[in-house]
């Protein structure tokens, strides 16, 4: 593309978001000391959940002034994983959040509906034939997209019902081993996001093999985006993700904002 | 106490009293210039005559007797600071008496002074005995009330003695009182009004217990020639004694330390119970009251019912006691309380009795008690003085 | 204090809430050793190596032969009552709200003449008494004299009643519900005759079954709170602090690491927050609101119980950094007791050995059951007791400890 009809793109661009026919969706949860971590076995090491200390407001701390240290996990809340999170991408070129290439930070997302399916089953797994029944309806997945599995898991605000842990440990969906590597081989996608904590179901240590998600995808490279929210408020094609991780040095992940640009509906 | 040396050649003169009032906000400093000064015109001495001096109080701090001698531009060769409240006008006097005698002052003034000020008597009691502040003060912070109720309890139980016998002996001090013109309780007394006064703590009652107030006693000891240049009239010591954490055994304080040397006392003096005219006791408590009485020997132990019941205690009875009102009827002016046994006998043995006066008053017995270090008194003393044989 | 339902009498809103008092709480250092008994439950005395004589008030010497070894020793406190007298009248404005009040003089069977309180049934110059050492408002020892085989609850003494913590008709909040300690606190306190009961959950999506059944009772309140979040501590002591009689801190983090065993900082760090840094965070928000009620009435802000570990005193290296925290918190909670020492709000100290929980399975016993810490910290507020080591093991280093921590420290370095 020439200089010249580039600057003409990003001119239209911050004119469509002036003038509303490009809308900013938020697909990031507030960062707030009840919104529940990760959660591994006891004997573990475990991450830390969001925690804010108030440095002055205002006071003898600080009179004219309010700010807060805070402290959390690079992987709280709504985050991104790169691929060095996982022992399949340890190796990889460019696979910390300070080293993926800027050009993979702003992609396509492809938003599948698994909502009603979730609703009845907290572990629901997303298979190819849901994703080719889908491609039938919606098109195929353009390649170096995100797959973002919708479920509206968002949607529950009670710490314990987002959790969903029992006995048995957390029931939470996600996809099974073969759609992730479907979603690969066949169509080459950016990446994975979900709205629960985890790109793999809950269940997935159950999984051949165990986590096939994280498996798969930081071990080709891949990256996760999870814990997202107002995904019932995309298209199923044709929004685009901003998503640049915290520039954390050898970072395995970080919090985030996600916006999302989508074409405003037709008034 | 044979062997101890007399007391011919040293008198005592010139009772002071600085008017008692509730509360001052005058320092103690400013009550004992005023008693010194008394001192002065009341002897026609020079301040520089003064060259010694027993000093005695509660509410002096920081100061101690040595600051006096600055504060009131005093050069002495003698100082004695007696921290034993009630009993500190005996012993003050015994101090006194030696150092004239030995010849170590020549003119020693002996003072007891006090203010009182709104807090002065609760941080008296804070800071009384370390043995108080850990073993007394945690239960109820009667101060002295609660030690002397446990033991007025005891003593009536033990020896038979009611409430209207205590009462008859206030109800005689408030007689004696009423032509007191330092007393600050001039209202008579009745035996129905001392036995429905509120309880303070049982078996005492309100009237049972002194009234703090701000005030001063003194009084100069010399060497009799000495009191005769200046054409005072001057008393005689015939004999003192001192005695102090006597019984530490006994359970109770149902006796003090006047039973162990009162036989000693009399012969020294060379007199019999029968002939002292007067007896002023330190009568915090009228328990006490009774009990030095006793244990000087004036009746047998355990005898206390009978003998207040057939004896009369003011001024005109047969067993004058307190003479002038004693401190539950004038008032503790802190440690002055301890001295003013003293200056009233010695206004009752020189015939000159601010208030009413014993007829023929020859021989006075004063008795002094002290310093509730936790459960009794440890702290007492006795004088007997005589009027000069002219 | 107590209705015909045992609720307690609603406070009247209209009337102003007293504040603080204390008695006096002046003490010579060598009476403070009464004290320091007093705190772990124990009366003792002075008695003199040389010539055995025993004494009392406190001296710097024998009295008898001027002996300078004194040793404290436990004193049964059995004697006889030399005379009574009930106080209507009093210097100090602590007792002025509390009169009357009854004080004695016993001398006992061991020689001293002791000035104590005395309870209802001990009465009449003659009896026989027992006295015991009690902490008093001003965290000081008093003693007080019982007729023998005198039962009744200083509780129900006006005089006497600020001598004991009880959770007898108050509101308690124990920081952690969910945890065996917690929910077996719960149930104590419960039968103890609380009030109501607030049990504080952290990571509310971890279930509770056992807190859940517990729950049923309407006495008992679940609330969230996570000792981690300072907003969390924040709010819940704006919405229920206020009404908080004693508040029973069981929160920790527990794991069985030294230094070497695990590497990396997190583990420790994760005990420290909530060990040490929630009861910093937690004593912030919470002990002005109880040290301005501990005068309050009906039931006034009474006691502050914090859960540490006997290892609190002398590292146990197989659980290296858990020591480390709980000794963090001790230090910390002597401070918060000074703070609070004049507001007459009791902070108690209780120095369990292990627990009888999976992350000491590898540890022989004894260890402590919940139901045997719940024991020990409800007799103990019933007591006013401050310094509390339950079960054998904990006092058996109490007293290795108190005779040479060096020893101790080289025994617990070889094993134990």
């Amino acid at each position: 593309m020439k200089r010249h009809s580039a600057a003409r793109t990003l001119q239209a661009l911050i004119a469509g978001i002036a003038r509303g026919g490009i809308r900013i969706v938020d697909l990031s949860h507030t960062l707030t000391p009840e919104f529940p971590p990760l959660v591994l076995p006891p004997e573990l090491g475990q991450s830390w959940p969001f925690r804010v200390e108030t440095i002055s407001r205002y006071d003898e701390r600080g009179p004219a002034w309010y700010w807060n240290n805070f402290s959390c996990g690079e992987h709280t809340g709504t985050h991104f994983d790169a691929p060095i999170h996982w022992v399949s991408g340890r190796n990889l070129p460019h696979n910390a959040t300070d080293t993926v290439p800027l050009e993979r930070l702003l992609a396509p997302a492809c938003v599948i509906d698994c909502s009603r399916e979730a609703a009845a089953d907290a572990d629901f797994l997303l298979t190819v034939d849901a994703v080719r029944a889908w491609e039938a309806e919606h098109g195929p997945i353009p390649p170096r997209s995100w797959l973002l599995m919708r479920t509206d898991w968002s949607k529950r605000t009670d710490p314990a019902a987002y959790q969903n842990l029992d006995e048995q440990g957390q029931h939470t969906p996600g996809p099974d081993a073969a759609v992730v590597r479907f979603l690969i081989e066949e169509r080459d996608i950016i990446g994975f996001g979900t709205e629960t904590i985890g790109t793999d179901a809950g269940q997935a240590a159950h999984l051949q093999p165990p986590y096939p998600c994280h498996s798969y995808m930081h071990g080709s490279g891949r990256y996760g985006l999870q814990c997202l929210t107002n995904l019932d408020l995309l298209p199923a094609q044709g929004a685009v993700l901003i998503c640049p991780p915290l520039k954390i040095r050898q970072g395995s992940g970080s919090p985030l904002r996600v916006l999302a640009l989508m074409a405003a509906e037709a008034p | 106490m044979s062997g101890r040396a007399r007391y011919d050649e040293v008198v005592v003169a010139v009772p002071v009293t600085v008017p008692y009032v509730r509360y001052s906000i005058r320092g103690a400093h400013w009550f004992a210039a005023r008693a010194l000064a008394g001192l002065l015109s009341g002897s026609g001495l020079a301040k520089s005559a003064i060259d010694g001096l027993c000093f005695s109080s509660f509410t002096l701090a920081p100061d101690t007797a040595i600051a006096l001698t600055q504060h009131l531009g005093l050069t002495l060769s003698w100082l004695d600071h007696i921290p034993l409240g009630g009993a500190a006008g005996i012993v003050a006097l015994r101090r006194a008496l030696r150092a004239v005698q030995s010849g170590d002052a020549a003119v020693v003034a002996c003072v007891a002074a006090d203010t009182n000020q709104v807090h002065s008597f609760r941080r008296t009691l804070e800071h009384f005995s370390q043995f108080a502040q850990d073993a007394v003060y945690p239960y109820g912070a009667g101060g002295p009330n609660a030690s002397f109720a446990l033991l007025t309890a005891r003593y009536m139980r033990e020896f038979g003695v009611r409430r209207e016998d205590f009462g008859k002996l206030c109800v005689a001090q408030r007689q004696n009182a009423l032509a007191f013109p330092h007393a600050l309780f001039r209202k008579p007394l009745t035996l129905e009004q001392y036995l429905r006064a509120r309880p303070i703590a049982e078996p005492l009652h309100l009237l049972d217990c002194v009234m703090p107030c701000a005030g001063a006693e003194a009084f100069l000891v010399m060497r009799r020639e000495r009191a005769r240049d200046l054409g005072l009239r001057a008393v005689a010591v015939l004999a003192t004694s001192e005695r102090h954490n006597a019984f530490p055994e006994d359970a109770l304080q149902l006796r003090g330390g006047w039973a162990l040397d009162r036989e000693a006392l009399f012969a020294a003096a060379g007199i019999s119970h029968q002939d002292v005219d007067l007896v002023q006791t330190y009568d915090d408590y009228p328990v006490m009251s009774l009990m030095q009485i006793e244990d000087l020997g004036f009746f047998a132990k355990g005898e206390a019912a009978q003998f207040v019941r057939t004896h009369s205690f003011t001024t005109d009875g047969d067993f004058p006691v307190n003479t002038s009102g004693g401190q539950l009827s004038v008032g503790q002016a802190g440690a002055a309380g301890g001295f003013l046994g003293l200056t009233e006998a010695l206004r009752q043995l020189t015939g000159a009795a601010l208030g009413a006066q014993v007829a023929n008053a020859r021989c006075a017995v004063v008795s002094g008690f002290g310093i509730i270090n936790y459960d009794r008194g440890l702290a007492c003393g006795a004088a007997i003085l005589a009027a000069q044989t002219p | 204090m107590s209705g015909a339902s045992g609720q307690r009498p609603r406070k009247n809103p209209l009337l102003r809430t007293h504040v603080p008092l204390t008695p006096p709480a002046a003490r010579s250092r060598i009476a403070l050793r009464l004290t320091a008994a007093a705190a772990r439950g124990r009366f003792e005395l002075q008695v003199c190596r040389r010539c055995a004589h025993v004494q009392y008030p406190p001296r710097e010497a024998c009295e008898r032969c001027l002996g300078l070894e004194l040793d404290w020793k436990a004193e049964r406190g059995a004697g006889e009552l030399l005379a009574e007298t009930t106080l209507h009248h009093s210097h100090e404005e602590y007792f002025r709200l509390r009169l009357p009040c009854r004080i004695g003089l016993v001398r006992l069977e061991s020689g001293p003449t002791l000035v104590t309180f005395l309870r209802a049934g001990a009465r009449g110059v003659g009896s026989r008494v027992l006295v015991a050492a009690h902490l008093d408002r001003a965290g000081q020892a008093v003693l007080v004299a019982r007729a023998v085989g005198e039962q009744d609850s200083m509780a129900e003494d006006r005089a006497l009643r600020e001598l004991t913590c009880s959770a007898r008709q108050r509101k308690i909040l124990v920081t952690d519900g969910k945890s065996a300690t917690g929910q077996a606190l719960i149930r104590g306190l419960l039968q103890t005759g609380a009030e109501l009961v607030w049990a504080g959950t952290a990571e509310p999506w971890k279930p509770a079954p056992g807190l859940d059944e517990l729950a049923r009772d309407p006495r008992v309140t679940p609330v969230p709170l996570d000792l981690t979040d300072s907003d969390s501590v924040r709010e819940r002591v704006a919405q229920i602090g206020a009404k908080v009689d004693i508040l029973i801190n069981n929160a920790e983090l527990h794991r069985p690491y030294g230094i070497g065993a695990r590497y990396g900082v997190e583990v420790a760090r994760a005990e420290m927050d909530l060990n040490y840094f929630g009861l910093l965070r937690l004593a912030q928000e919470l002990a002005p609101v109880m040290r301005a009620r501990s005068a309050d009435a009906p039931a006034s802000a009474v006691a502050w119980v914090n859960i540490l570990s006997i290892y609190a005193l002398s590292s146990f290296p197989a659980q290296g950094t858990f020591s480390a925290s709980k000794a963090a918190a001790y230090s910390l909670s002597q401070c918060l007791r000074a703070e609070l020492q004049r507001s007459g709000v009791r902070v108690m100290h209780v120095f369990p050995g292990p627990l009888d929980e999976s992350w000491n399975e590898q540890l022989p016993g004894p260890k402590l059951s919940p139901e045997a810490l719940a024991r020990s910290v409800l007799g103990a507020l019933e007591d006013g007791i401050e310094d509390v080591y339950p079960g054998d093991l904990a006092q058996e280093w109490l007293a290795r400890w108190r005779e040479d921590p060096k020893v101790l420290e080289r025994e617990l370095a070889a094993g134990g």
